[in-house]
């Protein structure tokens, strides 16, 4: 949640930053956040908001490579960055093999974890193209799901790396 | 409607098929409450309450009003409605005195966040701090101080509950089965204890929130994160004494609900500041610390169960007490009361029970619904006490569970005759058992304790929940075929994650015999457009919805057969159908295809017959009835979910130190519909009773002040507490009237859980546990008693 600082005492400054490949300049005050940047000002309405606190992992988006809790974040420190989010997840009209990996393993049930949760395995997968099961679950450690019981997350990310060898199914008796 | 299809004629049903909500989920696409914007819109925020209890003795809003882009400003003293699902007890902004840490005092609506936020920084409040209770056992004291000294004047639903003037009893639930005195004669043990259970918080991962606007001649909108419309607008109607027809609901998509979105919260608040504001759009999103102290969360418990046994290991009698902490509102809290009075003893026959089940106002966050519905609560002292009458009796605890479950011809605790289509909770209990190698260690089991010198226990649990809904419970679904063929279905139950959209559609496909692809489920919920349900809640809406669509689809059915029957001179009873069209039986080339039928028939010379083809399809629960006040006595459940659960526990009998190393579940869903969200839900539930198992609970200070409403100080389960095996079973005995034999299970994976893992590690240990969460420090505390 934006602090409460009067109108008064807050400076502006302008940012270029570059997000999903295009470059957007825009004024910001020095107490916004990159993720009500992105939410509020731009439109980027994928990131959400769980906490405002760092701790759910919801407003997860990848900043110069890295996986970072945009609520964390002024949006004047990304200045000069290169931001991507949910939304350039996609390309062509179609979902990247990450998202229809999600899609085939129902590893979205509400959804609202789940723009963060792609990031924090976009980022993941970047630097370790075949993470084992225990490397998957601690980099999305910081992305609650209260949904899922995440097993489900786990097999999409070890199906699309190839990993996956036996799929365990519900048991019919 | 379970029409006994074999497996194999079914092209849809009991199929894996991707969910028909996730395209949009997984781009960012999904637009939820706090993604919407509106022309003019406001931003409102909430100054709450920092006590327990306190009059409010002067509020000053006079510097708040003074900040730039201030439009509204509202206190308790303009707004006389009261609001209550069941029972009237709670204003939109605390009147007079605050009831709990956290509730909304006043509100502001600005042009920005910021100014919305300063303003209510600027609002000064003088209270009078008064004696909370903060303890149901307290409440029910004689001594105790009122939270509702006015109870006696609160309108409530007088054929369902029982609030007690004078006292802090919200609702008395009372069930009598047989002669409880002349069970526990025939007994040879008789066995009492008392379980407890903290408030615990939902956690949706998205907040609440609603956009309201109040615009003139009273013509009301509200956007909103909620689980059902229709209750929202009838509340509302009733709140505000306005016309249905004037009031519209929209629920787009929803960031989980988990039972906390399924009544009424910030839509009247929101309404009220736009009408305040000349109608301009209020939007309001709660933080995460409001959804932790000024929304709702689950009601603690405080269960003593006294059970009388015969030497056999047979239950002769069981008289049951539950104390239920409802916090400083009624809320859902009363029918959780009755719900769980109706069910208290698990899946187990008590041939003499006796119940008595209070909700007990507290000055503390009030309870509401959450998954599982009382269950996950009293399941917890349940399954903890099985097992302590099996020990006692000399029985092995899953063999004692056996000998007393519920079976064709036992009768419940209301009077309901179970019969072989009911379920079978012994095969649930026996399947979760193989799963774990339950009474025996394997020999990599037997490794790990030698290499860790820790010790593994294994418990298995069972449980049952029928859905807690008023017996009249309705729905409709309506089906309209679009120009190409393909189809739109409307209905109001929501998405909140469940994937019940998805089961619905599979109905819907298989009775076409269309594929999935064709069918459409509108996601945006919209009582302006919608049919009616009464709410998305209780694990009804598979079985209902599902009902409601199949009969939506032959609808649709008959009437593209009537059409058919002229175009192609033919009978009705002589017509089949596929994908592509009605075709006369013993000539499939003669056929009509769906397109040219679709919005009405035309023949070549422009004369035409038909019309759109909709169809709609009602259902309504059958034969259902209220309960007797005096004995709890009636038929209640719309179907029976059975369950159960195997856990296998690492545990350091020194230390207190424990690791979940398996569980297995297993629900006698009747039809999995889609194997793969049967499997979502059991695993998802399962990991959200471990955390209240676990971890999570509500922590006062002794003035009642909420010690810990954040992520910080109050975490839910992340990854790493996904237990390195998990196993999903399911068990299909058809339920008589559920679509293709199937019955809900959204709630069921979450309850019990609590139960097998502290009987886990007793059984590992001998930690005797009786207050949930179990923490490794609770364990060690337990340990140096035992």
């Amino acid at each position: 949640m934006p602090c409460s600082v009067p109108d008064e005492w807050r400076n502006f400054m302008k940012i270029r930053v570059t997000i999903n490949n295009s470059i957007v300049e825009r004024e910001v005050s020095d107490n916004k956040t990159l993720l009500h940047f992105l939410r509020d000002d731009l439109g980027y309405t994928g990131t959400k908001e769980g906490c405002g606190a760092g701790e759910c992992g919801a407003c997860t988006v990848i900043l110069n490579g890295k996986a970072v809790n945009s609520c964390l974040i002024l949006a004047r420190e990304a200045d000069g960055a290169i931001i991507e989010t949910v939304e350039g997840e996609a390309g062509d009209g179609k979902l990247s093999p990450l998202q229809e990996a999600f899609q085939k393993h129902h590893a979205v049930q509400c959804g609202f974890c789940t723009p963060g949760m792609l990031m924090s395995i976009k980022a993941l997968l970047r630097e370790n193209p075949k993470p084992d099961e225990e490397q998957i679950k601690k980099a999305i450690e910081g992305n609650f799901c209260r949904c899922t019981g995440y097993k489900q997350i786990v097999e999409a990310v070890l199906y699309v790396t190839g990993q996956l060898e036996k799929q365990e199914e519900l048991i019919h008796e | 409607m379970n029409e006994n299809r074999a497996a194999k004629d079914l092209i849809c049903v009991g199929k894996g098929v991707e969910r028909v909500d996730t395209l949009e989920k997984l781009t960012g696409g999904a637009l939820y409450v706090g993604d919407l914007l509106l022309p003019g819109m406001l931003h409102a925020k909430v100054l709450k309450s920092p006590h327990a209890k306190a009059r409010i003795i002067k509020i000053d809003t006079e510097n708040a009003g003074r900040v730039p882009g201030v439009r509204a400003i509202l206190t308790g003293d303009e707004l006389d409605y009261r609001l209550g699902l069941y029972l009237v007890d709670k204003y939109i902004l605390a009147k007079g005195v605050v009831r709990h840490f956290g509730e909304a005092v006043a509100a502001v609506a600005a042009d920005t966040l910021i100014a919305a936020e300063k303003a209510v920084e600027l609002i000064e409040v003088q209270y009078e701090v008064m004696e909370p209770v903060l303890d149901p056992v307290r409440g029910l004291e004689k001594d105790a101080p009122l939270v509702h000294p006015e109870l006696g004047s609160y309108d409530y639903i007088k054929d369902v509950f029982t609030p007690v003037p004078g006292t802090n009893i919200a609702n008395h639930t009372k069930l009598r089965k047989g002669d409880i005195e002349k069970g526990f004669r025939e007994a040879d043990f008789i066995l009492e204890r008392t379980y407890t259970n903290p408030n615990v918080q939902h956690v949706p991962m998205e907040t609440h929130g609603s956009i309201g606007q109040w615009q003139t001649g009273d013509r009301l909108t509200v956007w909103t994160s909620a689980q059902s419309p229709f209750t929202v607008r009838n509340l509302l109607a009733h709140s505000f004494s306005i016309p249905h027809n004037s009031i519209r609901v929209i629920i787009p998509y929803v960031g989980g609900g988990f039972g906390g979105k399924a009544g009424i919260h910030l839509e009247p608040l929101v309404l009220c500041l736009s009408r305040k504001a000349g109608g301009r759009p209020v939007k309001l999103i709660a933080t995460r610390e409001e959804e932790f102290s000024m929304l709702p969360c689950r009601s603690g418990l405080v269960y003593t169960i006294r059970t009388g046994v015969n030497k056999d290991g047979k239950i002769t009698a069981q008289k049951m007490t539950m104390r239920w902490d409802s916090g400083a509102y009624a809320d859902y809290a009363v029918n959780v009361t009755r719900a769980s009075g109706y069910s208290a003893a698990g899946p187990y026959e008590i041939p003499n029970a006796w119940i008595d089940a209070y909700t007990v106002y507290t000055n503390k966050p009030f309870g509401t619904a959450y998954r599982g519905f009382g269950h996950v609560e009293f399941s917890w002292g349940i399954e903890r006490h099985m097992d302590l009458v099996a020990r006692t009796v000399g029985l092995d605890p899953l063999e004692f569970r056996k000998k007393n479950a519920l079976r064709p011809d036992s009768i419940t605790l209301t009077g309901e005759k179970i019969t072989a289509d009911s379920g079978n909770v012994t095969k649930c209990m026996e399947s979760a058992a193989r799963a774990i190698d339950y009474g025996r260690l394997t020999e990599e089991e037997k490794a790990r304790e030698r290499q860790t010198g820790m010790k593994i226990g294994k418990s298995v649990v069972a449980l049952h929940k029928a859905p807690a809904m008023p017996p009249c419970t309705g729905t409709a679904v309506i089906l309209k075929m679009n120009e190409d063929g393909s189809v739109v279905a409307n209905f109001s139950l929501t998405e909140i994650g469940a994937g019940t959209y998805t089961s619905v559609a599979q109905i819907i496909a298989e009775e076409l015999r269309f594929p999935v692809s064709r069918i459409k489920i509108s996601i945006d919920s919209d009582t302006d457009k919608e049919p009616y349900d009464w709410q998305t809640v209780a694990s009804k809406g598979l079985l209902l919805s599902g009902n409601a669509a199949i009969l939506a689809a032959r609808d649709l059915l008959a009437k593209a057969y009537d059409v058919a029957a002229q175009v192609l001179k033919a009978s009705v009873v002589d017509l089949d159908h596929d994908a592509d069209g009605v075709f006369v039986k013993h000539h499939p080339s003669h056929s009509v295809a769906w397109r040219n039928m679709a919005v009405g028939y035309a023949y070549p010379n422009g004369n035409a017959i038909g019309g759109p083809l909709i169809g709609v399809g009602r259902y309504i629960a059958q034969g259902l009835t209220n309960l007797d006040k005096e004995t709890g006595q009636g038929l209640p459940a719309l179907d029976w979910t059975y369950g159960a659960h195997g856990l296998v526990a690492l545990v350091n009998d020194r230390t207190g130190e424990f690791n979940v190393l398996k569980v297995a579940s297993a629900f006698d869903v009747g039809k999995a519909i889609n194997p793969i969200s049967v499997r979502g839900q059991s695993i998802g539930g399962m990991l959200q009773g471990l955390g209240t198992a676990l971890c999570e609970g509500y922590i006062y200070s002794p003035e009642g002040v909420l010690l810990n409403p954040s992520f910080t100080d109050n975490k839910i389960p992340t990854s790493l507490d996904l237990p390195p095996e998990v196993v999903s079973i399911a068990v299909e005995t058809p339920q008589l009237d559920g679509p293709f034999g199937a019955r809900g299970v959204g709630e069921h994976s979450m309850i019990a859980v609590c139960g097998a893992l502290g009987n886990a590690i007793q059984n590992a240990s001998g930690a005797d546990l009786t207050h949930m969460p179990i923490r490794q420090e609770d364990v060690w505390r337990a340990l140096q008693k035992s």
